[in-house]
């Protein structure tokens, strides 16, 4: 019964679709029958109060919950068809398959170039000009290579922090995923940088599937094009952007983006 | 005006402590030169670090048996030490259950309170007949000297090298995972380059106290003044030199370890200013 009332509501093609998804942290149950999908090329936003579930529901999606003592989960999250929780999933596929991105920037003390080059190590790359191929690539694709002007070696920690964070996104897709999961990339940064990271965003779009967690509405409601609003770990309403914004089915919702429940 | 006049109490009796500790070290380098310098003098700075005899009784003394002794036997311990230790630390940071960690630490830290003798005594009774029985030679020996000199050094390189590890961000951790790092991956790509100061730092903690450490090493060390020709030869080191003799020289043979004291003192510093060096790079990066 369940399982068929999740298909009814979301559509086969969606990059991923989430069905009936549960998490615990050990009796605390933090996440409550999620069932969401997310369209490829689209930017779908998260929003909600704070310990509203968005983050563990966000870090669900690339089982980064999953070293966390006393966590279970019951449902499917299914990537391309494929469910991640499956048996025999290869959690370093996953991650290569779905990035992600931290509210402050994840920056080594190592150089720039290691910066990206490491999570292609990580997938077993090691040829040296392949791997500075696609490091030059990745690092062109969050338009950060003119700024470091062709010298990737220099120190990551002495860039600024809204570069830090374009770093960390050509690191996240430096695997050519599917998938890049945001959480409040831009909480740390000035309005200028986080303007550039929205731009960012809408030329990713073009090619990967983007999730973001964010508490600022009017990013939501201008760096989006659908939303997913969460309360006390439930799906409370998701849909276009602008209806959600516009036109919202239920009063919660209403109440959270009007600014009646913090 | 009570409590400012206790703030003056309290800051110039703390100033008046740290000044002594400064006027201590001041007094034993002074006490150590004035006694030293005129054998370095009467030898020749030349003929005393690059003799390679040292015979009192006939007022010979080169200290180039010892010098080299002292390298080998620190170069052997730091053989066994560091990669012991920071292997050790490695573990209980990043791959141990907290409760296992603390267990473990403290119990590793133990093993800086047992006094150095008793180290010497298991080493005696252990490693040199251990070394003698499966290696040959008389046991007493390099090899020796650097296996028990290893395990004194543990402590400090595990805990040292553990905190500097604990203060590696655990958002770095987390960035590794989310790229699908296995944890070794994360500590050889990102959590060991990051806390490089800082082991760099325990190795060279562990370096002095491998150079300056004398009870556990004239006990299984042979202490012939001879340079060792492998490592299963007795050896002298420049800290033994001086605790062997001194209760009975008198002299020129009194000062001549006054002096081997200044070539130590020299050597411990020279390391302390490479650590700093090393150290301040380190972190700049």
């Amino acid at each position: 019964m369940e399982e068929n009332r999740s298909a009814i509501l979301i559509p086969e093609t969606a990059k991923i679709r989430v069905k009936d998804f549960n998490l615990y942290y050990g009796g605390f149950h933090a996440l409550k029958d999620i069932t969401v999908s997310f369209e490829k090329n689209a930017i779908t936003a998260v929003i909600g109060p704070s310990g509203c579930g968005k983050s563990t529901f966000l870090r669900s999606i690339n089982r980064m919950n999953d070293t966390i003592k006393g966590v279970s989960t019951r449902g499917q999250i299914l990537l391309d068809g494929k469910d991640i929780y499956g048996p025999g999933v290869d959690v370093t596929w996953l991650r290569s398959r779905v990035g992600m991105v931290f509210q402050r920037p994840v920056v080594f003390p190592l150089s720039v170039f290691d910066n990206v080059a490491c999570a292609l190590r990580v997938q077993g790359i090691t040829d040296r000009t392949l791997l500075s191929d696609i490091v030059e690539e990745s690092l062109k694709a969050v338009d950060l290579w003119d700024e470091l002007k062709g010298n990737p070696k220099q120190p990551a920690l002495s860039l600024s922090l809204g570069n830090q964070q374009k770093l960390c996104i050509a690191r996240a897709i430096s695997t050519r995923p599917d998938v890049i999961l945001l959480d409040e990339p831009c909480s740390a940064l000035d309005p200028i940088a986080t303007l550039r990271i929205e731009e960012l965003m809408w030329t990713l779009r073009e090619k990967y599937t983007i999730v973001i967690v964010t508490h600022n509405m009017q990013q939501a409601a201008r760096a989006s094009d659908y939303t997913i609003f969460m309360l006390d770990g439930q799906l409370v309403e998701w849909g276009p952007t602008r209806d959600i914004f516009t036109n919202p089915k239920d009063r919660r919702t209403e109440g959270y983006i009007t600014g009646k429940l913090a | 005006m009570k409590r400012s006049q206790n703030e003056r109490v309290a800051e110039l009796t703390l100033s008046l402590v740290a000044l002594g500790s400064l006027g201590i070290l001041t007094l034993i380098t002074v006490f150590i030169f004035k006694e030293g310098l005129p054998a370095l003098k009467e030898i020749g700075l030349w003929e005393f670090i690059g003799g390679t005899r040292w015979v009192p009784s006939k007022k010979i003394f080169g200290i180039f048996p010892m010098l080299v002794g002292s390298f080998m036997v620190t170069g052997g311990a730091l053989a066994i030490g560091i990669p012991l230790g920071l292997g050790c630390a490695v573990y209980l940071s990043e791959f141990s259950s907290p409760g296992v960690a603390r267990l473990l630490k403290s119990m590793i830290e133990l093993l800086a309170g047992i006094p150095s003798v008793v180290f010497g005594f298991i080493g005696l009774t252990v490693v040199v007949p251990f070394i003698r029985t499966y290696f040959g030679g008389p046991g007493f020996s390099v090899l020796a000297s650097s296996i028990v000199l290893g395990l004194m050094i543990l402590p400090t390189m595990v805990s040292v090298s553990y905190d500097a590890l604990r203060a590696v961000p655990e958002s770095y951790r987390d960035g590794m995972m989310a790229v699908g790092a296995t944890r070794w991956q994360a500590v050889r790509m990102v959590i060991l380059p990051s806390a490089r100061s800082g082991i760099l730092a325990a190795a060279i903690l562990a370096t002095g106290r491998a150079m300056g450490e004398t009870m556990a090493v004239i006990m299984v060390a042979g202490n012939a003044t001879a340079v060792p020709e492998s490592l299963l030869d007795p050896v002298r080191t420049l800290t033994s030199n001086i605790a062997l003799e001194m209760g009975y020289s008198a002299g020129i043979h009194r000062q001549a370890l006054f002096a081997t004291g200044i070539v130590l003192f020299f050597l411990v510093t020279v390391l302390n200013l490479i650590a700093h060096a090393a150290v301040r790079g380190g972190s700049g990066r």
